[in-house]
């Protein structure tokens, strides 16, 4: 009879662990394991690495609750689309895909697996609720970079390495130059297209024709550390930025400061939002305020004043405090694009094909 | 000049520029004057590249980081030797082979090496030569690569046209079966030539981790030695134009970087692959010119050699 | 000592051994490079080659996946494999099947929003017109000039991949994409889709191609005059000039046919698996099968293994590089040691291993 009735109970409670079990993956998943997708190698030292970082990070932060597996050097396209439905079949909960060109092949696999949740970084597209997209407000540690640039140039002339012609690098370069235009009304700016994203010897020669132009302060937006060697071997004469990731080799010149793609606290949110249930479809564009743009330390090559100015801009923009793109500005045609004291809506900045007012040459198109 | 560029300067940064493809480039000319095409630069380049640096940074010595870089392109070139001239598989899909696995390779031995500055290699003290204006700036202020890139030019050519040696290689290259009668050692000669190739595409690499670009990131070369690979046929075989085809090649990429840096409104998109345009039309030009380039390329390319008898 | 001695005819058992015996050796020698990594070799070697076609959690979707990704490798090699036998060299099929899909997708988003069965028929013929036109550039330079048909098709990579470049940033850029390059996704247009015909079997009109061009290059060779001509050329080319072949003609033929098909791999794609033209669409497809018509001995068939093996290297790869967290830079060594050992043991087939020293022909 006891013993029926702890078999009873026993059964009542093995039911009501059932339920809590059902309930608990209503609230959360006693595991996770997350799978990231890579365009590059996490040796190349910047847009990768960083996101690895990130990977690193969620296992560090959860321990034994996460299984944390990557691929790395996926083409986009066809390949990427296999690569992402073999990390669903193999039991991932979660998929973070890396770059922009993973945006079809990202909703394509999510609509198959509706139980997997994806993350689809810098890309728009959210046709299924398990799509999330995020981004990072870079332009907002551009114009750190720009009033670093504006004050430190001797020669009033800086530069910009853009990789292609797309509305993330032009809004980069107009943020960069407003407020290098604004420290020093007096500043030129240079654009140089290499039309690649990774290419350390192109990279390097555009600096080096940059820098032979007179430049002093080179700002890029591409993947390697090349343009910071080129700036090294001017022995102090040119400074630049790290671009990704710290650099911090370059430290404290030509380095002066940086901006770190700190994808860290985005992953460990989401992974933790699955882990106590809390996960809900996002579409995130943070900046310095959500910790995602980084500006990394500004060196003693640059005199404390100036220094003291670039962090209390930096603290500006991450306490929502001031927009990079406030108005009045003007396109480069002369034409008006925002009023006084207007903002840039998201959505213009997104698809930015102009330039500001004031820089030279034309958008490569 | 042209908006405002320095030519001095233009020339001087060309040079520096031209140095990986041109010690690759010189390289493969002599292993293809013997016979062989090593379609594995790429892979020999970016082995130099990574075994320079790993050196130079164990060691702290920029000159040891060359050595390294040179034994490590040879190394990865011995693959391609044997594999072609002992188990005599075709040349073209070795080659390809060889860029494949070097490329792998050198990221694997790479890993742990990203972030960190190799020490760096100086420019050459010339003392006041360096100061004279324009030609100071073009010909006396580099560091001593550029320097051995051009002497080595030089040797190739000199050994090539007027020695012994220079004749049993070509005497290989034209007709191996020939040259066997002759009682020469073709493989011997052949394993000789391609290990040089290696060696010189490995410096070639060094140099671009070492000097140009000085660090160290996964896939480096970035295409380079399919560039010395275009170079050498370019040159149609003929080892000062190797000096030319590279600077012509490095100048119109410095060049269009330049006048983009200087403001001048160049359509950038078409500039981009200018220098390959140029590089083929200078090619058809030359080739028309009664086929001489076209008879200059060694007979026997490609062909593997196997004593029947 | 070790001697070779060449076989009057290459040996049929060693055809069919060597590849098998060049897979053992290199799973030996790739074993020993994952077990330095301090990776379990065993299980390295099982996810690349028995996982992909094996494996519960996988193999219902990799399977057919080997399909995808061995149809354009099959189709580009083929078509090379005819000129490599005749001894013209188009290093540049990578640069065609770039320009195959540029005029396979741009004239299916000229007619854009047309929605009619002809559309993707057009494309294909654009496709295949693109490629053969970029091919025809180094066929007609070496015909005209004797340009070197191996650097020019080589540099002319280069140029389609900045013309691809500008594609994706000006021209076919998605006037719905919000400023971001890469144009519409053709895949996702049901008049310009090359979807899977049937489902779970990764079969689309590439593979379907694929298959139709092996078995019309082997009967080519085996019956046909042209194949007889191209064989001839590549054996004896003073014989095939007697004969009655001219130079000139075959180099534009062999150019063309690797250029179309080239160009028809890359139509496929850009309609079916990729689904876009965007800045970096091309992945090395036309080098890579170079190897794979290499690996095949520049036989139909064989290329139909070779690109099959090649695929499955690519895809076990893959999962061996997220399961087990191998680097993809060890998977490309692996590749490469792969292709080593392949091209090395070959040399079984046509010729014998003597032991002793030489001796003067008996």
């Amino acid at each position: 009879m006891q013993r029926r009735s702890i078999l009873k109970g026993g059964a009542a409670l093995g039911f009501a662990t059932m339920m809590g079990g059902k309930l608990a993956f209503a609230q959360g998943l006693e595991k996770v394991k997350a799978g990231f997708i890579y365009v590059g190698p996490i040796g190349d030292g910047g847009w990768t690495f960083q996101h690895h970082q990130g990977a690193l990070a969620v296992q560090q932060e959860y321990g034994d609750k996460v299984e944390v597996v990557w691929q790395e050097n996926v083409p986009e396209g066809a390949d990427a689309e296999r690569a992402l439905t073999q990390m669903a079949l193999s039991g991932c909960n979660i998929i973070f895909t890396t770059s922009f060109g993973y945006m079809d092949a990202t909703n394509a696999v999510a609509a198959k697996f509706p139980d997997v949740k994806f993350e689809h970084a810098t890309g728009y597209k959210r046709d299924s609720a398990n799509v999330s997209t995020y981004n990072a407000r870079f332009y907002e540690g551009r114009a750190v970079q720009g009033h670093i640039a504006g004050k430190m140039t001797k020669t009033n002339k800086i530069g910009y390495i853009g990789s292609f012609p797309i509305p993330e690098v032009v809004m980069g370069i107009n943020s960069y130059y407003l407020h290098a235009k604004k420290a020093n009304p007096a500043v030129e700016l240079s654009v140089v297209w290499a039309f690649t994203w990774f290419d350390p010897a192109k990279e390097a020669d555009a600096a080096k024709a940059l820098i032979d132009q007179g430049v002093d302060v080179i700002a890029s937006h591409t993947d390697s550390t090349a343009p910071l060697a080129e700036a090294a071997k001017t022995e102090g004469k040119v400074i630049g930025f790290g671009q990704a990731s710290d650099m911090s080799e370059y430290k404290p010149s030509p380095r002066v400061s940086s901006i770190i793609d700190n994808w860290a606290p985005y992953y460990i949110k989401r992974v933790g939002a699955l882990l106590d249930g809390s996960y809900a479809q996002v579409d995130v564009w943070e900046g310095i305020g959500g910790g995602e743009v980084q500006i990394g330390e500004i060196t003693d090559a640059v005199p404390a004043d100036v220094k003291a100015e670039a962090e209390a801009l930096r603290d500006s923009i991450g306490a929502g405090t001031y927009h990079p793109f406030t108005g009045p500005i003007n396109k480069q045609d002369g034409s008006a694009w925002l009023a006084e004291g207007a903002t840039a809506p998201d959505g213009e900045l997104l698809g930015m094909n102009f330039y500001v007012e004031g820089i030279t040459g034309d958008i490569p198109s | 000049m042209l908006g405002g560029i320095n030519p001095a300067i233009l020339i001087a940064s060309l040079m520096v520029a031209s140095v990986p493809i041109i010690l690759a480039a010189i390289g493969e000319l002599v292993v293809e004057k013997a016979g062989v095409l090593n379609l594995g630069v790429e892979g020999m380049m970016i082995m130099g590249a990574i075994c320079g640096f790993v050196t130079a940074v164990a060691t702290g010595n920029p000159y040891l980081g060359f050595l390294g870089g040179a034994v490590g392109g040879a190394l990865l070139s011995l693959i391609f030797g044997v594999l072609t001239q002992y188990f005599l598989s075709n040349q073209v899909a070795t080659g390809l082979a060889l860029t494949l696995f070097g490329l792998g390779l050198s990221s694997m031995i790479g890993q742990g090496y990203n972030g960190i500055k190799p020490p760096p290699t100086g420019v050459v003290p010339l003392g006041p030569l360096s100061d004279i204006p324009a030609l100071g700036r073009i010909l006396f202020s580099h560091d001593w690569v550029v320097y051995a890139s051009i002497l080595i030019v030089a040797a190739v050519w000199a050994v090539l046209k007027y020695t012994r040696t220079g004749l049993i290689l070509r005497a290989v290259g034209e007709s191996h079966d020939a040259a066997h009668a002759l009682g020469y050692k073709v493989i011997r000669i052949r394993m000789l030539a391609i290990m040089f190739g290696g060696a010189m595409a490995g410096l070639g690499g060094a140099y671009i981790s070492l000097v140009r670009v000085p660090q160290w990131t996964d896939g480096i070369t970035a295409g380079a030695g399919w560039i010395a690979l275009a170079i050498v046929v370019f040159a149609s075989w003929r080892p000062w134009r190797i000096l030319l085809g590279a600077y012509l090649f490095g100048g119109i990429t410095v060049l269009q970087l330049n006048l983009q840096a200087a403001g001048a409104a160049i359509p950038v998109q078409y500039l981009s692959m200018s220098p390959y345009l140029i590089t083929i039309l200078v090619l058809v030009i030359m080739s028309s010119g009664k086929g001489r380039a076209s008879m200059n390329a060694p007979a026997a390319l490609g062909q593997n050699f196997h004593a029947s008898r | 000592m070790l001697r070779l001695e060449k076989r009057p005819s290459p040996s049929r058992f060693w055809q069919g051994a060597t590849p098998v015996l060049a897979v053992v050796l290199t799973m030996i020698a790739g074993g020993i490079m994952f077990a330095l990594l301090g990776k379990n070799p065993v299980e390295a070697i099982r996810t690349i080659f028995w996982d992909p076609l094996f494996n519960a959690q996988y193999a219902s979707y990799s399977r057919p996946q080997l399909l995808v990704k061995a149809g354009p490798l099959i189709l580009i090699a083929t078509g090379l494999s005819l000129g490599f036998r005749a001894g013209i060299w188009n290093i540049g099929a990578e640069g065609q099947y770039i320009m195959g899909a540029i005029f396979g997708a741009g004239v299916g988003l000229a007619l854009y929003p047309v929605e009619t069965r002809l559309v993707f028929p057009l494309m294909i013929v654009a496709g295949i017109f693109g490629g053969w036109l970029w091919a025809m550039i180094p066929a007609i330079l070496k015909t005209r000039f004797r340009t070197n048909e191996i650097l020019v098709s080589l540099l002319l990579v280069y140029v389609a991949q900045n013309i691809l470049a500008s594609m994706a940033l000006g021209l076919m850029k998605n006037p719905e994409g919000g400023g971001f390059p890469g144009s519409r996704n053709l895949s996702q247009i049901p008049s310009m889709a090359n979807p899977e015909l049937i489902p779970g079997t990764g079969l689309h009109w590439g593979v379907v191609a694929a298959i139709i061009v092996v078995i019309a290059a082997y009967i080519m060779l085996q019956r046909h005059i042209l194949g007889f001509q191209i064989k001839l050329a590549g054996q004896a080319p003073r014989a095939a000039r007697f004969a009655g072949v001219s130079p000139e003609r075959l180099t534009v033929l062999c150019m063309g046919i690797s250029g179309g098909l080239a160009g028809l791999a890359g139509l496929f794609e850009v309609t079916g698996p990729a689904g876009q033209i965007s800045i970096d669409f091309n992945t090395g497809y036309g080098f890579t099968a170079i190897i794979v018509a290499f690996l095949g001995r520049l036989n139909p068939l064989g290329i139909l293994l070779a690109g099959l093996l090649m695929a499955l290297t690519y895809i076990g790869g893959e999962l061996a590089s997220f399961t087990l967290g191998l680097p993809s830079a060890a998977i490309q060594a692996f590749q490469g040691m792969l292709l080593f050992f392949l091209l090395a043991v070959d040399l079984l087939t046509n010729f014998r291993i003597r032991f002793g020293t030489k001796k003067e022909a008996v």
